[in-house]
């Protein structure tokens, strides 16, 4: 057996083509006779649509076609999970809209310069309708409906019974109000999707190219909405240019360009623009969290009470529903909590509907749970680390089952906490916020932790994986997952290449084709190593089973002295001449006519919890509100950790999107429900420029749930690193007596605040939660919405 | 994210260019870097019927010591007015400022005259002109004629250049002395949410702010209490006198005035004012 090249910094093998600009994205494929598609959409928030007029627009220079509601006829759908039944979206809007960028009519034309210029010329017919940006607002009895017979705006929600108060031990309760803000998930690619009808000559009489996280999902969910013949479509993804939770499902404009395409009979296409995708793509996180957390008198956490507000967006988008499933799964956080109470609404607003943005409701648990662990730290005058360690799950308490019915599998949170301290160097950091402070520097120090647990590979997960060795010695892996940056191509060969000594130049990586891959789950919620990679494993493992009775044969030995040798071949331990190379022994298999290959449908027993703990160094200049991140560290633990590199590239990009969260991005909306913040001028993306260097580092605890000890690694950094930035730059204020503000933290709510701190009229950050939370069906009265159990 | 249909005409020269103005009128537009105008059609937000391209005009790219002062040609790009030798040892505010404008690659397709005759009163190079009291050049079918920098932003996105006029040469005296512009910004890249420049000019010091009104301006309050003799700190407190600033996403008109104090401040220290 050679030595393993798992756990080494394996330089990613996927990245020359992406490098030397060969990505094969929806948007660089050109087939002949393709034809481009072009929405007409609302700019208003709330209001009927009285008449749409394509007539202009169907005569207009090189247009094929122009389509209403009323021209495709398309059922009122869900594209994903289901928040509330009664809440579908029609493909095209008929009779209301109910956001700014909702698609009204679809223009197809030779070119996409023909189509958009053909759109400006359909004319819409709007009344007005009072609009409801703010989800708290939208539970104001009198508040504009969205769905009329729903009878109020809340799509979904629960409370728990009052049977248990938290408090009653508590000799002192810390209260929080806290908005988690809407963002933008902004990846670099937006949606795109290029539909080819016409018998393929291999059975399909659909070939759809689309960029997507779901491939086989999205095939299933299109044939089901169109009543397509599963086996007759063929959905491919090429590259993607990110996902981050967003592309899950089937978009309104999915359907609809599938639609067109098979009336037309051509290749349609449409590849999103950029301010298209800042209203069409779905937003994530917006939830508004009253956090309530009693420590008794040696500052033990006695209970909480956490009740959400979450904004579902328009047509009660799922991400509305993750405050009900996976916020809730991880309120409890790294600590041990004797009683919880939580009580949710997701609630419908006139706004561009929700999903999932990276992390998708954990990092709003760990974002609450840490930044009002700070805030108690302040109060009760205890340092934030020390407050921590006295609540913190031990590590011989694993398994550990939470109120909430989490099962954490592994952990030691105060080992990577450790770890951060120390490579911080936390004692000199207070050293220095001190002296700043004595000194009156008005460029003040903050220093802010975060220790947090989050959940990977929920929902019964289940991967498909195969491993087939061919004659010439090659090997090919196909895989139900779907990469679109993760690093599977080169992740994935290393567990064959462990298993089976077959060098990575010899291994062919296979995804994302419904064609050639039976089935599979795609990659979200930081599942795809351990259920796609143990399922790779495996096959590996059923390989080298066969290989080594076929080699036993041939070598007239016994299957058990046969390994893989030092140079990749197949033999008997330590005997180097009698050995058989892969070629051989796949001719063999072949010619015994049974091909040398294993299928395996992996799945696991349950979820794994990643942790770990960050600590971030802000500056605050208190004259101007800047901040400036100075140094960023994050110890992450992913379990047995396989491809370093990728790892780390994981931890930088979570860390750079969880600092953005809490230093720049807002989606904004003014009260008609407009978007002010929907292109990348006003849209305030980071660039590297604005970022420090981050120091990313493990600690590794592998996982009991699967033979590779593996946990997702995918989203922990934005988990961790919001609520450390967002806990640094309060403690650079707290001097001040500022005790909280809500994200992002810009120059003008900090010139605010420390206005407010010296006029001594800083506002409570405690207000009592919209009366309807206290309305809603105890929890289990109502069936769970589906979309709760979203797993991405 | 494309734009409405247009005709594209490109020019050799500048007469050729005034020939094309006079001929389209008030229709087209001059295309010099697009670093402004295109984003504005593509988002049909601007919808000129004809482009003059005048990127070939190469003969207006310059950086040349006149004497008493510098002259820049219109067409020369941020990039190369930020490096050029004449700039940085003659006139190293203008070349600072260059510098800080949006990304490399807007500083590599920009110009000093697109940015000028824009506008906008959140660029850099208008407010750095000001400050050195510059001059501008145009020419049109009528011949030439010269603009001081104070009477060339007449609006919110206008200036005084006629519809067939083009602008061709910027001005500004030799200040070799301590200079600053502090910018205020979230990203790196972005617009200033408030500026302030501040040049020395022989012996007066010449003070403008980006972001703090309908155009590009100089902050004349704090330029007159320094020349009565205030100290740097009580003029700065005077940065906001008589302005009414923009309020939007990144900062009320209160904290832009409160910006404007605190950056003036800052601007004349580090110039040693």
């Amino acid at each position: 057996m050679p030595g393993s090249i798992l756990g080494t910094r394996v330089l990613r093998i996927e990245d020359p083509e992406l490098l030397t600009g060969h990505g094969t994205f929806v948007g660089n494929l050109r087939v002949p006779g393709m034809a481009y598609a072009t929405f007409v959409r609302s700019p208003l928030a709330h209001a009927l649509v009285n008449s749409v007029d394509i007539s202009r627009a169907s005569r207009a220079p090189g247009v094929l076609g122009a389509w209403t509601a009323a021209d495709l006829q398309l059922e009122p759908y869900h594209g994903f999970m289901v928040l509330n039944p009664a809440c579908g979206r029609p493909p095209l809007a008929t009779g209301k809209v109910r956001f700014v960028g909702e698609p009204v009519a679809v223009i197809v034309a030779e070119t996409a310069a023909a189509a958009a210029d053909a759109a400006e010329s359909v004319e819409v017919d709007y009344t007005p309708l009072p609009a409801v940006v703010d989800p708290e607002e939208a539970l104001v009895a009198g508040a504009p409906l969205q769905f009329e017979e729903l009878g109020s705006n809340i799509a979904a929600g629960f409370r728990d019974r009052e049977d248990v108060d938290p408090f009653a031990r508590a000799s002192r309760v810390v209260r929080l109000r806290i908005a988690n803000q809407r963002v933008a998930v902004v990846p670099l690619e937006g949606n795109a999707i290029a539909v080819v009808p016409g018998d393929d000559g291999a059975g399909h009489l659909l070939t759809v190219y689309v960029s997507t996280q779901m491939p086989h999902g999205f095939r299933d969910n299109l044939c089901r909405l169109l009543n397509l013949d599963r086996d007759a479509v063929r959905v491919i993804t090429p590259h993607v240019g990110g996902g981050f939770g967003a592309k899950a499902g089937v978009m309104a404009e999915h359907l609809v360009v599938t639609t067109v395409a098979n009336r037309l009979g051509r290749p349609v296409m449409w590849v999103e623009t950029r301010s298209e995708n800042m209203v069409a793509m779905p937003h994530g996180r917006g939830q508004i969290d009253y956090v309530e957390l009693g420590f008794d008198e040696q500052a033990k956490i006695t209970g909480m009470r956490v009740r959400v507000v979450s904004d579902a967006g328009a047509y009660a988008g799922f991400g509305g529903a993750l405050a009900i499933g996976p916020t809730r799964l991880m309120a409890q956080g790294v600590y041990r909590i004797p009683t919880i109470r939580y009580d949710v609404a997701a609630v419908l607003t006139n706004t561009t509907p929700m999903g999932a943005f990276r992390g998708a409701g954990r990092p709003e648990a760990a974002e609450f749970l840490e930044r009002t662990m700070d805030l108690a730290a302040d109060e009760l005058g205890i340092d934030p680390v020390e407050l921590r360690r006295r609540n913190l799950i031990a590590p011989d308490e694993f398994p550990f089952t939470t109120l909430m019915g989490a099962r954490y599998d592994s952990g030691d949170y105060e080992r990577a906490l450790d770890k951060a301290l120390q490579i911080a160097d936390y004692d000199a950091l207070r050293r220095e916020q001190e002296r700043r402070r004595r000194n009156g520097d008005r460029v003040a120090l903050g220093i802010g932790v975060a220790v947090y647990v989050e959940v990977t590979a929920g929902g019964g997960a289940k991967e498909f994986g195969r491993v087939d060795v061919h004659e010439d010695g090659s090997a090919t892996i196909r895989v139900g997952t779907s990469a679109h940056g993760q690093g599977h191509a080169t992740s994935f060969a290393m567990i064959v290449a462990d298993r089976l000594g077959i060098p990575l130049n010899a291994i062919r990586f296979i995804q994302s084709d419904t064609a050639e891959v039976p089935r599979g789950g795609g990659t979200g919620g930081s599942r795809s190593l351990q259920v796609g990679g143990n399922a790779v494993r495996q096959a590996a493992e059923e390989v080298l089973a066969r290989a080594k009775e076929l080699a036993a044969e041939e070598l007239e030995a016994s299957t058990a002295d046969i390994t893989v040798t030092e140079d990749g071949r197949v033999g008997v331990a330590g005997v180097p001449s009698r050995a058989i190379s892969w070629a051989r022994l796949a001719q063999l298999a072949a010619s015994s006519g049974n091909p040398l290959a294993a299928s395996v449908d992996f799945s696991q027993e349950g979820p794994t919890f990643p942790f770990g703990a960050h600590l971030s160094v802000v500056e605050v200049d208190l004259d101007t509100g800047a901040v400036r991140p100075l140094r960023h560290v994050a110890v992450d633990d992913c379990g047995r950790v396989l491809n370093p590199m990728v790892v780390t590239g994981q931890q930088h990009g979570g860390i750079a999107q969880g600092m953005s969260q809490a230093l720049w991005e807002h989606m904004v909306y003014d009260e008609s429900g407009n978007p002010l913040t929907s292109n990348l001028a006003d849209y305030p993306m980071p660039s590297a420029a604005e970022l420090c260097s981050l120091e990313a580092s493990n600690t590794e605890t592998p996982s009991p749930l699967n033979p590779l000890g593996a946990k997702g690694i995918g989203e922990s950094g934005t988990i961790g690193s919001t609520p450390a930035v967002h806990n640094a730059v309060i403690d650079a204020l707290s001097h001040l007596g500022i005790r909280h503000l809500d994200m992002p933290c810009t120059p003008l709510k900090i010139f605010e605040a420390v206005r407010a701190a010296e006029a001594g009229s800083l506002p409570s950050v405690w207000r009592e939660p919209p009366a309807a939370l206290s309305q809603l069906p105890l929890r289990g009265e109502r069936p769970r919405p589906e979309a709760a159990d979203a797993d991405i | 994210m494309i734009p409405a249909p247009f005709d594209y005409v490109r020019v050799g020269s500048l007469d050729e260019a005034i020939s094309a103005l006079v001929e389209h009128g008030e229709d087209a537009k001059l295309l010099a870097g697009g670093h402004s105008l295109l984003p504005l059609m593509k988002l049909r937000l601007a919808t000129p019927s004809v482009l003059i391209d005048i990127g070939p005009v190469r003969e207006l790219s310059y950086v040349v010591d006149a004497g008493d002062h510098v002259a820049i040609g219109a067409l020369t790009r941020h990039h190369d007015l930020h490096h050029d030798p004449v700039a940085v040892s003659q006139v190293p505010l203008l070349s600072m400022v260059a510098g800080k404008i949006g990304d490399p690659q807007v500083r590599h397709r920009g110009t000093i005259g697109g940015s000028l005759t824009h506008a906008d009163p959140a660029s850099d190079l208008p407010a750095a002109v000001l400050a050195l009291g510059g001059t501008l050049v145009a020419r049109g079918p009528a011949g030439e004629r010269q603009i001081p920098a104070d009477a060339f932003f007449s609006g919110f996105l206008e200036s005084a250049l006629a519809p067939d006029e083009v602008l061709t040469e910027i001005r500004v005296p030799k200040a070799v002395g301590g200079h600053a512009y502090q910018k205020f910004v979230r990203r790196a890249q972005d617009w200033a949410i408030v500026g302030s420049v501040v040049a020395r000019v022989g012996d007066r010091v010449g003070v403008a702010l980006v972001n703090m009104g309908p155009t590009p301006l100089r902050a004349l309050a704090v330029e007159q209490a320094l020349a009565e003799g205030a100290s740097a700190a009580e003029a700065a407190e005077r940065a906001a006198e008589g302005l009414e600033p923009p309020s939007d996403n990144n900062a009320t008109a209160e904290f832009r005035r409160h910006l404007a104090r605190v950056l003036t401040r800052r601007a004349l220290a580090e110039a040693g004012v």
